[in-house]
């Protein structure tokens, strides 16, 4: 084992001082070292997006960073997203419109859809598509998740909603 | 599926991170940029770097401007940065942020740089094809100093460049267009976001109804993109109608040396490149 650096990971606003090998990716440090399991790792190569999560604004796949250039770094993660119990709009379109299976890819996928949407609600449809396109699901034939972050997008644009049962 | 070991450096100024690099350089020490192919080859232990100079933290290294005729891109300039055409930087800028949306897919874009593209070198890369037909230009800097490459003498073979071990590429630059300019840009992949199988980016000038200074670059066909200059000749003085495209095409396709893979034989990719240079022609001309 080589040396270790000391560092802090603020993950969701809270701190969490660790001493990790520099060769350490960013996820597995957030998941083995902080005890934050919701990011999931799936290729480990940066083509899936299953670990994608939100650094200093900008999402990130946290598979291809290592946790030292993330010391100081605001993180944000699934667990996160949820607040007093309550899910945000991206995670309730998800369940509305059947944008998951497994759940496996749904982490990475929440992330990249929040990040995107609390950055600009009214992105061209198009533009969403080509962030969408980002991540791989083998579930859902990602149309649901398609709809979900259509709904999402509304939602967050202040539109009204159709009543949910 | 982990990275080996090694020693991390996060130097803050450019004269660190290059003395720093003249050290660990021998000891086969590199540059981490946005890391979105290093890391990956780290992952497969393609890449053992023992050093890796973390350049993230350097300032000044994410400049954007246009210098002179030239647009300057620093070595922290991400690809995002070119998502939107800049009107400061006219039909270049349009030309990038068309090909742009071409690369990986948006979290990548995020962080990958232009730089570091160039860095690593891949024959599908759309910024090395950018900087070959345009004939970028180079900036490598050493604690002793710095030089400028020419794209010509800058792409060597598959993954390797004129850069040296101790040489950081912190800046490229790319000649601004007349704002005549036409350009198109086609790549071919199965799904989007892959790395291009074939690729071509064309750009000329209509001067009294017929194509001048015509340029024919291909990308992931050959080991290293270049110019096509049977292409381009093919084109000069000519219409720009289907036949002369139709002409430059095959003029393109008959001069390559393709490189084989598993899924791609050569003689799929020397159609290939006929078809991409076709279309990236008929886009230039709507």
């Amino acid at each position: 084992m080589s040396e270790t650096v000391a560092i802090t990971l603020k993950i969701n606003g809270q701190k969490h001082a660790v001493s990790v090998e520099p060769r350490r990716t960013l996820v597995d440090v957030i998941r083995d070292d902080c005890g934050k399991t919701g990011t999931h790792i799936g290729c480990e190569h940066g083509v899936c997006g299953a670990c994608t999560i939100i650094v200093d604004g900008e999402p990130m796949r946290s598979c291809l960073m290592f946790a030292v250039q993330a010391d100081g770094c605001d993180i944000r993660t699934v667990e996160g997203l949820a607040k007093d119990g309550k899910l945000n709009p991206v995670q309730r379109a998800f369940m509305d419109n059947h944008g998951l299976q497994c759940g496996f890819c749904t982490p990475g996928f929440l992330m990249l859809a929040t990040c995107t949407l609390e950055r600009d609600p009214h992105i061209a449809d198009e533009d969403l598509m080509e962030v969408i396109s980002s991540n791989i699901c083998r579930c859902t034939g990602y149309q649901g998740i398609v709809k979900a972050v259509r709904q999402a997008a509304a939602e967050m644009r202040g539109e009204a909603q159709e009543d949910r049962k | 599926m982990k990275p080996a070991a090694f020693v991390y450096h996060a130097p803050r100024t450019l004269d660190a991170a290059l003395a720093l690099l003249a050290e660990v350089a021998p000891d086969d020490g590199r540059i981490l940029a946005g890391g979105q192919s290093l890391v990956p080859a780290m992952a497969f232990r393609l890449a053992r770097p023992t050093h890796l100079v973390d350049i993230n933290g350097v300032a000044g290294l994410d400049r954007l401007a246009v210098d002179g005729d030239a647009l300057s891109v620093g070595a922290l300039v991400r690809h995002a940065a070119f998502h939107k055409a800049d009107p400061a930087h006219g039909v270049l800028g349009r030309l990038l942020a068309d090909v742009v949306h071409n690369i990986a897919h948006y979290p990548i874009r995020t962080r990958g740089t232009m730089c570091g593209s160039l860095a690593h070198s891949d024959p599908a890369s759309e910024w090395c094809l950018t900087v070959a037909t345009l004939g970028g230009e180079m900036v490598a800097r050493t604690a002793k100093g710095a030089r400028r490459i020419a794209a010509a003498d800058y792409f060597q073979s598959i993954m390797t460049t004129a850069l040296e071990a101790d040489e950081l590429l912190a800046e490229v630059r790319l000649p601004m267009l007349s704002e005549d300019t036409k350009f198109g840009f086609y790549e071919f992949n199965r799904r989007a976001g892959d790395f291009a199988i074939g690729a071509a980016l064309v750009a000329y000038r209509i001067v009294n109804g017929k194509i001048a200074e015509a340029r024919v670059g291909l990308g992931g066909i050959e080991g290293t993109p270049r110019r096509s200059a049977e292409a381009e000749a093919a084109l000069n003085g000519q219409a720009p109608t289907a036949e002369a495209f139709k002409a430059a095409a095959q003029a393109a396709s008959g001069n390559v040396d393709p490189i084989e893979d598993a899924q791609t034989p050569a003689d799929y990719r020397r159609e290939l490149a006929g078809t991409v240079v076709f279309r990236a022609l008929e886009r230039a001309a709507t």
